[in-house]
């Protein structure tokens, strides 16, 4: 497993390789920065302040220069220059991952629970009215558009605030601006609190995609012939459900959950901009309409890096769960 | 007849569907002895799966069963699934056709059995479990069980995992076995190993056996009496050598008839023509009169009940039995035509449209 | 917990449907109709969906004011006059909606359609090369679906200028290759048929068996992810014009009217909630009849693992 662990990192250097080339070249068209800067200032800089703005972010490079520069630049941990002269584009990228990471991490967590739950609940009561609910929640939800729905939960909070007198339900940004939280345990609760609807909002998605996935693989088991045989043995239903269905039901959601990684972090985009946290989500946003290609490409770089993580935890817990699947 | 241990008595089965009602068992009773072995032989689709899921309380919620199936003297039907579940692995077992799917993938054998052990022993311990595990391994002729017992059932050939599921049926000494085509799905060659696996079981339980289907030559070698299915129903029931020597029912001759024998002059094996009754709609009169060569008008009037023939216990549904008294399958089938291949077309009965094989 | 099939239900099932075969394509075409026809949410769920694109196509010739016009009426609630209110500059919310509805669902079926029929020819022609070809093109596709989705969209349409086609082109660009996996699959084991083979044995074409034998059977499949395609590409474009980078004023989708409303939500909901609601609506739809045909296509298929 470990020689298969490593074969799959250095397998996935080129096509980490390969698909940065591709958005690079993609990220370089995507606006002219440069023209941005010569246009938008007032007054208009000099033509020696325009050449300099272009020489400070690579754009008199050619592009296999620029994106040879850049991606060595990144092993030694340089993120290369931003169009915002000051700023720090890989000090900027790890502080809002860990802004990120808090909230896509708690969405997934949640999801995963509850699909669980309410999917195997639905398979083992199929073609009654809690499975029909249930169904159709889950189509709902797959249908609703997220920042609609954002927008919605971030009136509700704001309301049950209004409502409870408190403050707990924070609607805007990741944690409380002053820090009016003296203790651990206050500013704990200060960002469950904010922490609290952008959750519920990026949760929804996954849940219904993988509730829905979860009933359509239980239903499967249960109809197999080793549950049968389960029951055939005398085993009690709970641990027909639990042992047997369950158990092996729940190994290809295992993929399926990774290979959300990135819609969900696409989803974290939305959820961010609409809470107005400092995360990712902004990042993304701030750098696209500025065309800060190597903003971008940092962003872009991370969330490669871990969907291909992400993939690779996926196969790996495959052969974990699955005794049929060996790697070797 | 107090010595019954299973008494399945007037036993319906029907399936709502969209299209109507599918009658998969129409009023079948059997009545097993303590030890005994009973064989069930029909074509796909005449109900003797559909009869045996039954009997264990493993029909679909969907199913409407109707009857009485009486265990040691106690109604099962209607029974809550709680209370079946302590009868379902330790007085009546059960073994399924198709042992590659039959065991969890992702639980060593030693697991599964173990598993049926400790809930049915609430004294047992799990090493003590994991030793008589051993043992079941060791006695249904499994190599080094020690080492197997860890084993997954992926590592294990189609033989090797049918004999896992006849120990698991054996482990808590079972009162009736019911096999479910316990060979169909295995090589030729594998086939009498894994039935002298069950022989095995038999002997040290003393368990009944019902042994399901459609192979003749397996329910001659291993039963003491036949029960013959038709489009749901029992159409012939008696000893093994009433149903061989004295059938007393065209479909019974039919099948003996398509049975290939080194015992006899005629060369050429009489098939059956045409293909079972949708159980959706079923003809009033006898479900097999399209295909019998005996038909008369008298079989599209009225479906013949089980009446006795010939010998004690010897039960047929024709209304013509009598007339078939020393006949054989070659007087009343045409031979023309018959070759090998009609019979493995019979043999291997197309599982495509049987509610049966849908149903479980 | 199971379904029964009608005996001969399953039997009589045709398992091609080769243009030549014409008697075989009607019998399979009716009995994918028929059990479309039984997915009641389905059919109600087409109706609606038709309904709702016929009114955003052909309404605006039918209604008194434009989406780009002002009236004098602003911050309207609903009235006869306007159906749906007016926003705060006075524009009829009646003829936004509809405008946004139409641009979102051209979007939309644009993306379903793009994708569809590039991934199917990809995913084909890999599936029957098979070896290095497939490799390849396999590679290829797995490159784009690493890529996520929303933030490329976003990079690249930031220079869009809004133009629904470049904005349908963009995300078709990144979807296709969910298509072409299905595809090949499906490929993978159809070229395996006694049809195909057939049909290589009378000489005929790479692109004949291609175009005429393995595409038209893996019309299913293909189907069925288009209609999920749809409802994928209706919440990618909103959600794009939402974060300001898709459909640009003074055109307008549902994602955008949703956006300009959200800091109205108290004082004008109306404006918030008739969009969004126009969204569910036609994701929900098009779902539902994803699923009506997906059980029409293949009754006894639980796809879940790959």
């Amino acid at each position: 497993m470990l020689a298969y662990t490593v074969r799959r990192i250095l397998v996935s250097v080129p096509v980490l390789i390969a698909s940065t080339f591709i958005v690079f070249l993609v990220v370089v068209n995507s606006g002219d920065p440069v023209a941005n800067f010569a246009t938008s200032r007032q007054p208009a800089p000099s033509k020696a302040a325009v050449q300099a703005f272009a020489r400070h972010i690579h754009a008199d490079q050619p592009v296999l220069e620029r994106y040879w520069n850049w991606i060595t630049g990144v092993l030694h941990g340089d993120f290369g220059p931003s169009v915002q002269t000051n700023l720090n584009i890989g000090h900027d990228l790890f502080t809002r991952f860990r802004v990120t990471v808090t909230l896509v991490a708690a969405a997934m967590l949640i999801a995963l629970i509850l699909s669980v739950l309410f999917g195997a609940f639905s398979a083992i009561r199929q073609y009654t009215a809690a499975d029909y609910s249930i169904t159709f929640v889950g189509f709902l939800f797959l249908a609703m558009p997220v920042f609609w729905f954002a927008v919605l939960l971030k009136q509700a909070g704001i309301w049950i605030n209004e409502k409870t007198g408190s403050q707990f339900l924070g609607t805007i940004g990741e944690k409380s601006p002053y820090l009016n939280v003296d203790t651990p345990w206050n500013e704990f609760v200060d960002r469950i609190g904010h922490l609290a609807l952008p959750t519920i909002t990026l949760a929804l998605v996954s849940f219904a995609s993988w509730t829905r996935y979860t009933r359509a693989s239980m239903l499967e088991v249960l109809n197999s012939d080793y549950v049968r045989l389960a029951r055939a043995k005398g085993l009690r239903r709970g641990r027909v459900i639990t042992r047997h269905a369950l158990r092996t039901a729940l190994i290809p959601l295992a993929t399926v959950t990774a290979l959300d990684v990135a819609s969900i972090l696409g989803g974290a985009v939305v959820t961010e901009t609409i809470f107005q946290w400092h995360g990712m989500g902004e990042m993304l946003v701030q750098a696209a309409s500025t065309v800060d290609v190597y903003r971008l490409m940092a962003w872009l770089l991370l969330s490669a890096v871990v969907v291909i993580v992400f993939n690779l935890l996926a196969d790996l817990l495959y052969a974990v769960l699955d005794p049929r699947i060996r790697y070797d | 007849m107090t010595e019954s241990v299973l008494e399945v008595d007037g036993l319906t089965v029907e399936f709502p569907t969209e299209d109507g009602t599918v009658r998969a068992v129409r009023g079948v009773g059997y009545r097993l002895e303590r030890g005994e072995a009973l064989g069930i032989v029909g074509e796909s689709g005449s109900g003797k799966s559909v009869t045996a899921l039954a009997v264990m309380g493993l029909l679909p919620a969907t199913a409407r069963v109707r009857g009485s199936v009486r265990f040691e003297g106690e109604e099962l039907l209607g029974l809550s699934d709680a209370r079946l579940s302590d009868v379902r692995g330790k007085g009546i077992a059960m073994i399924f056709q198709d042992p590659m799917t039959s065991l969890n993938p992702v639980h060593p054998v030693g697991y599964q059995i173990a598993e049926t052990l400790l809930r049915h022993n609430p004294d047992l311990k799990a090493r003590g479990a994991r030793a008589r595990a051993v043992d079941l391994l060791g006695t249904v002729g499994i190599p080094s069980p020690e080492r197997r017992v860890d084993a997954y059932p992926h590592e294990m050939s189609g033989g090797m995992r049918q004999r896992v599921v006849i120990a698991i049926a054996m482990a808590n000494d079972p009162d009736v076995i019911i096999a479910d085509e316990p060979t169909t799905a295995l090589d030729v060659t594998v086939q009498a190993q894994v039935l002298d696996a069950l022989e095995t079981a038999r002997a040290e339980t003393g368990a009944a056996l019902v042994l399901i289907t459609h192979d003749l030559g397996v329910v001659a070698g291993h039963t003491d009496r036949v029960a013959v299915m038709y489009a749901g129903r029992m159409v012939e029931t008696g000893s093994v050598e009433d149903i061989f020597y004295t059938p007393r029912m065209p479909y019974t001759l039919g099948l003996l008839g398509s049975l290939p024998r080194l015992d006899r002059e005629e060369a050429r094996l009489t098939p059956i023509t045409g293909s079972p009754p949708s159980l959706l709609h079923l003809p009033p009169g006898c479900p097999f009169a399209p295909r019998c060569p005996l038909r008369r008008d008298a079989c599209d009037g009225a479906e013949p009940p089980l009446r006795p023939a010939g010998g004690d216990g010897h039960l047929s549904a024709c209304h013509f039995s009598e007339e078939l008294v020393g006949t054989g399958a070659g007087e009343v089938f045409e031979a023309a035509g018959a070759d090998s291949a009609a019979l493995a077309r019979f043999a291997e009965a197309a599982p495509v449209n049987t509610p049966e094989e849908d149903a479980v | 917990m199971t379904d029964i099939e009608a005996p001969g239900a399953a039997g009589t099932q045709v398992p091609f449907t080769d243009g030549e075969f014409t008697v075989g394509q009607r019998s399979q075409t009716q009995l994918v109709l028929r059990r479309f026809l039984r997915h009641r949410a389905a059919v109600i769920s087409l109706v609606v969906f038709l309904l709702i694109a016929l009114w955003a196509f052909v309404g605006p010739y039918f209604w008194h004011y434009s989406y780009r016009k002002f009236t004098p009426d602003n911050s309207q609630s609903p009235s006869w006059k306007h159906p749906f209110g007016t926003d705060s500059s006075g524009y009829d919310a009646y003829a936004q909606v509809m405008r946004g509805t139409q641009t979102s669902l051209k979007i939309a079926v644009m993306i379903a359609l793009g994708s569809t029929l590039v991934g199917a020819v990809w995913g084909a022609m890999a599936g029957f090369y098979r070896g290095v070809v497939d490799a390849v093109m396999m590679r290829i596709a797995d490159l784009v679906l690493t890529l996520p989705l929303l933030a490329i969209a976003l990079v690249i349409s930031s220079r869009s200028g809004g133009s629904w086609y470049w904005i349908a082109l963009v995300i078709a660009g990144l979807t296709w290759a969910y298509v072409a996996r299905v595809v090949r699959s499906s490929v993978l084991s159809l070229r395996e048929k006694e049809f195909v083979e057939a049909a290589r044995a009378l000489g005929s074409s790479d692109a004949r068996i291609i175009f005429r034998h393995l595409l038209p059977n893996a019309l299913g499949p293909i189907i069925v992810n288009a209609t999920v395609l749809v409802a994928t590409g209706i919440l990618t474009e909103t959600a794009l014009s939402f974060l300001g980078f898709g459909v640009q004023p003074p055109d307008t989708s549902l994602g955008l009217l949703v956006a300009q409303a959200q800091t109205a939500v108290d004082t004008r909901p109306w404006l918030f909630y008739i969009p969004g609601a126009f969204i569910i609506a036609i994701a929900l739809t098009v779902n539902f009849i994803g699923d009506g045909l997906r059980d029409a296509f293949d009754p006894r298929q639980q796809r879940v693992r790959q």
